[in-house]
This record gives structure tokens, C-alpha cells and sequence, in this order.
């Protein structure tokens, strides 16, 4: 590949993205993929709040609702937030550590083409009619007695894209742990580099129970298995235990990449160092590891005894600690601050109150005896969309404004930036804060629709809306992205004018190669302390200008995914298609093919020379 | 990195480095006969328990095994994996990290869960 640019045909573009390793190409197809699912799960989310606008409503049938609202959950869960954060993961932190790219490069392609095949896979359902509809939670006794292939959609899907996440999060920690640049010790990294490792420990750690579980549900389903079946011997409660035990580690690995977006935002619009980082990483990692010891506390009205219920209740209550001490230096990082109120600023601070109120919620649910009362009512609903929609997703539109940039070399627009964040963060508030209330009076979950004159009327009404404007806010946020590039305003090395970590030091949008030659870090927000000396570059080169070796594109990831795609087919009609057993075996001998492909041909990958990255350097006019 | 670079090493650091081996292989001996001797000794545990040998109950049998099952994975891992050596404490801590879990996870179910 040279690194003069050229243009190219559209097949020769299409090739170049199907076949790249590039971390920063990779973390682009993961947001563009998991964009996709997003809008996905917003339009099922829409439905949901159309059925409910009005008592007796029959928009959607009940089965059709029940399909949405475990589609909505799942997709947003494993389809949407966690690959929007595993891009920003790819993007940025390579850059942030100084690395030209991630550990295993081939990795990190065959992650994301698992996360895309699998999640393509469990969308395909509704082109067969038969959608899983046993929630996202899939609880054993539910999910062994539906119907149709819903339910295995659902087990081959999550199990083809668990795997790619986790090899995404295995790739990351090996990167963190072994690729930081000369000077860059663990107490030096960005807070975004840190919660990336947390959660790539948690995701090691999480996602096994999750692919045993899976495992145990495919075989009960399709190979005549019996782990969930009482009446042959099984244990139901057991699924419950397993999905819990990946479930709650789950939603800190999406909530910990959120807290550390923030903590670079804030700390660059504050043009403050960020208060308390060595607190900061501590809490980090104490949230990571108790978010392992709290799984049974959604399990309260299971019957697990009142020990049981005591002990994981305080655990929960625990977790409010380390969060308590992350909100407080937020909160001590602006103080004083020079602050700018640009787009990712207002997401940032706004992202405070809503998230603290999720949390409170879920210390009130961490308490089993209210926890007997408020189980299954809206309650819940209204919480844990507080904590992933205020923490997560405002995290994630933040990320978007804030490093898109870096990732595509323009800026969006930002008053039309801050009039998606009012839409949404109004049309937030106004959906699910009514909710608590519906929760307090009785409303259940998951039901498809509910009588008249029971008082919950309006508060459906107002809820309904506020989903609509926060539809609205996506809607202009992607006509922002659409007018940014048309546009096509070309920025310098740091747009925003304050960076204060090392992907604002080189060029938006990097070059391939990263860094012409590795960075020397000599501190926390290593840019700011060169700016500060007055290196206006922001940066030090620790080794001179030398060839550098970098890794072949490879369209090998892609085929080893499809394979795994046409083998769940396979599966999921064996027991009665006679092509069903052939088309398993098939799909996984292209999987395996392919692995033996990568494995038995040698790769060496090429080296860019040294003259060439010294043209580009000169091209810049100085280094860059 | 452009070329791969050659290092010669001088004769004191040969010689440190032949002892060293040499030490580290004396300890691998050392260590395989001590796994080979527990291995025995769980096998005839079994073989008494089996034939009926007064004072070899399951209760005496089962807890040894285990802790023999645990000092053979240490063994392992730290004469035979190299976790001893320098280099090694992020592995460690993840491995150390995962036993935790695990053990806390099934300390669980069974004192609490499935009480």
C-alpha cells in the first residue's frame, strides 16, 4: 500500500475495507456496524412506545411485542452499544498509548467480522418469521419451551459474536500490557486507555460463563440436551445463574469505556488536569472486580433465601462507592476550571446527574425487600435505561463528537451537535423518568399493552414522546454526520485546541503507520506538558525516523466468520432438513479451512521505508 | 527493527547462563520425581479406599486428592511454566484473579445458593 494518496475504484475501496487490519479501519466498521443495529434497536424501540402509547392499543400483536422487546434488548446490548465502544476502543486507544497498531492485527479483524456475521444472524430472523421472544435474558424455562427457531437465532448469534468480542478484549490487553510507548507506565496511561483494560479483564472474565451458557442452550435446543430441563434431571435456575454471572460484568464492561470518554472530555473542555487520577484508576478497578461479586442481586424474587439476598444486597450497595468517588473528581475536575460548553462538554455534564440518578435507583433496587416490591415493573425499566442511556449512549454521542475528527479529519457541526444533545437529552428525561412513577404504580414489564383507568394513561403518553424526540435527535445527528462530510472541512492535528492526550499530536485522520517515529512520554496528558514547555508540536520522538514494519491486509477473518454464519444454519435445521447437517459441516470446514490457511502460509507482513514516511513528514512541513 | 539483531554475549554472561540452566534443569528433575511420587501416592489413596483399608474413608481421600491436585497445578505452573521467572506477574495476576473468582463463585453456590 503506498501512502500517497490516490484515487481508487469503488471495487478496489470495498477490497481495502473487507481485507483491512488497520486498527483505525476496524474501529470504523465497528461503528458503522454497530450504528446500523443501533438504528435497528431505536426503531423497535419506537414501536414499543407507539403500541404503548394508548390503553388496548393493537399496533403489534402480543407475540410480534414480545419479539421487539427482546430484539430491542439484545440488539442495544451485544449489537450496538458494546461494538460502538469496542471502535472507540480500536481507534483511539493505540493512539493513546502511543502503539501503531493493536497486538494481533488479524485479531482484531476477525473480531469484528464474528461481531458483524453474528449479529447479521440474529437479525435474519425476522426475515424467517421466527424471532426470538423469550427477552433478552432468554430465562431458561421461557426459552426451552418456545417455539420456532426464535430462540435458537438467539443462541447461535450471541455465541458467534460473544466470540468476536471476546477476542477483541483479549487483543486489547495484550496491546495495553505489552505496546505502550518508551515512558508510558500503567500510571501515565489516559483514563480512556485504563477503563479499555478493565473492561478487556472483564470481558475475559465474563464471556466464558456466557459461551458455557449459550452452549448448554444450543445443545438443550437443538441436540437433545437436558441441562435446563428439571423433569430429565436438569436445573432451570442454573441458566439464571450463568447469564447473571456474564450478565452483570457485562453492563460495567459497557458503563467503565463510557466513564473513561468522560474523563477525557472533561478534563480537555475543563483545560484542567483531571482530579484524582490515581483515584480514578483505583475506583476503575474496584468497580471491575466487584461487578463480578453483585450477579445474584437481579435474582432477589428467585428464592434464594434471605443470606443469599443479604449478602449480594450489600455487595451492590458497595459498588456505590468507587462510583461516588469517580462522580465526586468529575465533579473537582471542573471546579475552577476554564470551562468550554462545546457538544461532548454538554454531553459530559449532563451525563453527571442523569447517571447519579440511575445509580440511585439501582441502590434502591439493590435493596432485596424493595426490590420484592418494585421487581418487573417499570421501575426497573426506568432505572437501567438511566444507567445505560444517561452513562452509556450520552458516553457514546459524546465519543462520537468528540473523536470523530480524529477519526474522519472533520469536525461536525456543532450547533447542530448541541441541538441533537437537546432533543435527546430532553426526550431521555421525558421517557423514562415518568417510567419510575408507572413502576410505583404497578405497571408491569414486558406486557404488550394495558386496560384504561388505571392511571397510567398520560404518563405512557409522555413517555411515548420523549422516545420520539429522542428519535429526533439521532435523525439530526445523522443528517450533521451526512451535511460534515459532504462538506469536507479539513482540520489540523487538534481540532479542538486543547489536547491533552498523544492521539491529539499527530495528524486527523492518522496516518496509517500511526506515529512516523514512537512517541517519548514524560507524563499524564503528555501533549499538555509538551505544549506547556513550549513544544508547540506536543510531541517528542523517542527514535529516529526507521523503516517500519506493519501487517498484510487479509480477507481470510471475513470467510472464517461466514463459515461459522452458514454452519449456524446448519444447526439450527438439522434435526429436520435433510441439507441441514451437510450445511453444518460445510460451514465449519470453511472455518477451519481458513484457519489452516492463516496457520500454514506465512504472513510476514512489509516494511514501509524509510524514505517514504520522511516524504510525508516533509509533505507536512515538519514532523507531525 | 528494521534487521534482525544479533547478540553476542561474553563469556561471563555465557557461563552465569550455563549455570543457571543447568540449576533450573537440576530443579525440573527435582520437581518431576516429587509429581511423579504424589501421583503414586493418590493412586494407591484410591486402591486402599477401593480394597477396603481401615481409615481410608472418602472423607480422608477425597480433601487429600484435591489438595495433591492443587500442589501438582502449582508445581506446574511455576517449575514447569516458568511463572517463577521475572516477566511473568501480569499472567500471574489474571490466573490469580480468575482462581478467585472461580473459588468465590462456587463458594457461593455452595454455602449460600444451595444451602
Amino acid at each position: 500500500m503506498s501512502s500517497v494518496a490516490q484515487k481508487r475504484g469503488f471495487g478496489a475501496t470495498l477490497w481495502d475495507w473487507l481485507t483491512t487490519v488497520d486498527h483505525k479501519k476496524i474501529g470504523i466498521l465497528y461503528l458503522l456496524g454497530g450504528g446500523i443495529f443501533f438504528v435497528i434497536g431505536g426503531i423497535e424501540a419506537l414501536i414499543i412506545r407507539i403500541q404503548l402509547l394508548k390503553p388496548n392499543n393493537d399496533f403489534v400483536s402480543a407475540g410480534l411485542f414480545n419479539e421487539i422487546i427482546t430484539m430491542h434488548g439484545t440488539t442495544m446490548i451485544f449489537l450496538a452499544a458494546m461494538p460502538i465502544l469496542i471502535g472507540f476502543m480500536n481507534v483511539v486507544m493505540p493512539l493513546q498509548i502511543g502503539a501503531r497498531d493493536v497486538a494481533f492485527p488479524f485479531l482484531n479483524s476477525l473480531g469484528f467480522w464474528m461481531f458483524f456475521f453474528g449479529g447479521l444472524f440474529l437479525n435474519v430472523s425476522w426475515l424467517f418469521g421466527q424471532v426470538p421472544d423469550a427477552g433478552w435474558t432468554s430465562y431458561a424455562s421461557l426459552s426451552i419451551a418456545s417455539e420456532g427457531h426464535g430462540i435458537d437465532f438467539y443462541a447461535i448469534g450471541l455465541q458467534i459474536a460473544g466470540g468476536g468480542t471476546l477476542i477483541g478484549g483479549i487483543n486489547f490487553l495484550v496491546t495495553i500490557i505489552t505496546m505502550r510507548a518508551p515512558g508510558m507506565t500503567y500510571m501515565r496511561m489516559p483514563l480512556f486507555s485504563w477503563t479499555t483494560l478493565v473492561a478487556s479483564a472483564m470481558i475475559l472474565f465474563a464471556f466464558p460463563p456466557l459461551t458455557v451458557g449459550l452452549f448448554f442452550l444450543t445443545f438443550d435446543r437443538m441436540f437433545g440436551g437436558n441441562f435446563f430441563d428439571h423433569t430429565m434431571g436438569g436445573n432451570t435456575i442454573i441458566w439464571e445463574h450463568i447469564f447473571w454471572i456474564f450478565g452483570h460484568p457485562e453492563v460495567y464492561i459497557l458503563i467503565l469505556p463510557a466513564f473513561g470518554i468522560f474523563s477525557e472530555i472533561i478534563p480537555m473542555f475543563s483545560r484542567k488536569r483531571l482530579f484524582g487520577y490515581a483515584a480514578m484508576v483505583f475506583a476503575t478497578v474496584l468497580i471491575g472486580f466487584l461487578g463480578f461479586m453483585v450477579w445474584a442481586h437481579h435474582m432477589f424474587t428467585v428464592g434464594l433465601g434471605p443470606t443469599a439476598n443479604a449478602i449480594f444486597s450489600v455487595s451492590t450497595m458497595a459498588i456505590a462507592i468507587p462510583t461516588g468517588v469517580k462522580i465526586f473528581n468529575w465533579l473537582l475536575t471542573m471546579w475552577g476550571g476554564s470551562i468550554k460548553m462545546t457538544t461532548p462538554m454538554l454531553y459530559a455534564i449532563s451525563f453527571i446527574p442523569s447517571f447519579v440518578m440511575g445509580g440511585v435507583t439501582g441502590v434502591m433496587l439493590g435493596s432485596a425487600p424493595l426490590d420484592y416490591q418494585l421487581h418487573d415493573t417499570y421501575f426497573v425499566i426506568a432505572h437501567f435505561h438511566y444507567v445505560i442511556v444517561g452513562g452509556v449512549v450520552l458516553g457514546i454521542l459524546a465519543g462520537t463528537h468528540y473523536w470523530w475528527p480524529k477519526m474522519f479529519g472533520t469536525m461536525l457541526n456543532e450547533p447542530l451537535g448541541k441541538i441533537t444533545f437537546a432533543l435527546f437529552l430532553i426526550g431521555f428525561h421525558m421517557t423514562f423518568l415518568i417510567q419510575h412513577w408507572l413502576g410505583f404504580w404497578g405497571m408491569p414489564r414486558r406486557v404488550f399493552t394495558f386496560m384504561d383507568g388505571q392511571g397510567w394513561n398520560l404518563a405512557n403518553v409522555i413517555s411515548s414522546v420523549g422516545a420520539l424526540l429522542m428519535g429526533l435527535g439521532i435523525l439530526v445527528l445523522i443528517i450533521n454526520i451526512i451535511i460534515t462530510s459532504v462538506k469536507n472541512v479539513r482540520v489540523g492535528n487538534d481540532p479542538w485546541g486543547d489536547g491533552r492526550t498523544l492521539e491529539w499530536a499527530i495528524e486527523s485522520p492518522p496516518k496509517f503507520y500511526n506515529f512516523a517515529q514512537t512517541p517519548l512520554v514524560r507524563g499524564l496528558d503528555t501533549v499538555w506538558i509538551e505544549k506547556m514547555e513550549g513544544n508547540k508540536s506536543g510531541f517528542t520522538a523517542a527514535e529516529p525516523v526507521q523503516d517500519i514494519h506493519m501487517p498484510n491486509g487479509s480477507i481470510i477473518p471475513m470467510i472464517m466468520s461466514f463459515g461459522l454464519f452458514i454452519g449456524g444454519f446448519g444447526a439450527m435445521f438439522h434435526a429436520e432438513e435433510a441439507w441441514g447437517l451437510p450445511l453444518l459441516i460445510f460451514g465449519l470446514f470453511v472455518t477451519f479451512a481458513s484457519m489452516a490457511t492463516r496457520s500454514l502460509k506465512d504472513d510476514l507482513g512489509y516494511y514501509v521505508k524509510k524514505a517514504d514516511i520522511e516524504r510525508d513528514l516533509k509533505q507536512k512541513g515538519g514532523r507531525n | 527493527m528494521a534487521e534482525v539483531q544479533v547478540y553476542k554475549k561474553s563469556p561471563a554472561e555465557f557461563n552465569l547462563g550455563q549455570r543457571r540452566a543447568k540449576k533450573s534443569m537440576r530443579n525440573q528433575i527435582m520437581m518431576f520425581a516429587l509429581m511423579i511420587f504424589l501421583t503414586l501416592i493418590s493412586f494407591t489413596m484410591v486402591m486402599a479406599y477401593n480394597s477396603g483399608v481401615a481409615g481410608f474413608s472418602e472423607y480422608f481421600v477425597i480433601p487429600i486428592l484435591l489438595l495433591f491436585a492443587a500442589v501438582q497445578v502449582g508445581l506446574q505452573l511455576y517449575f514447569f511454566m516458568h511463572m517463577s521467572e521475572k516477566g511473568h506477574g501480569i499472567p500471574m495476576m489474571f490466573m490469580y484473579t480468575g482462581a478467585l473468582f472461580a473459588f468465590l463463585i462456587v463458594l457461593t453456590f455452595v454455602a449460600i445458593v444451595w444451602w
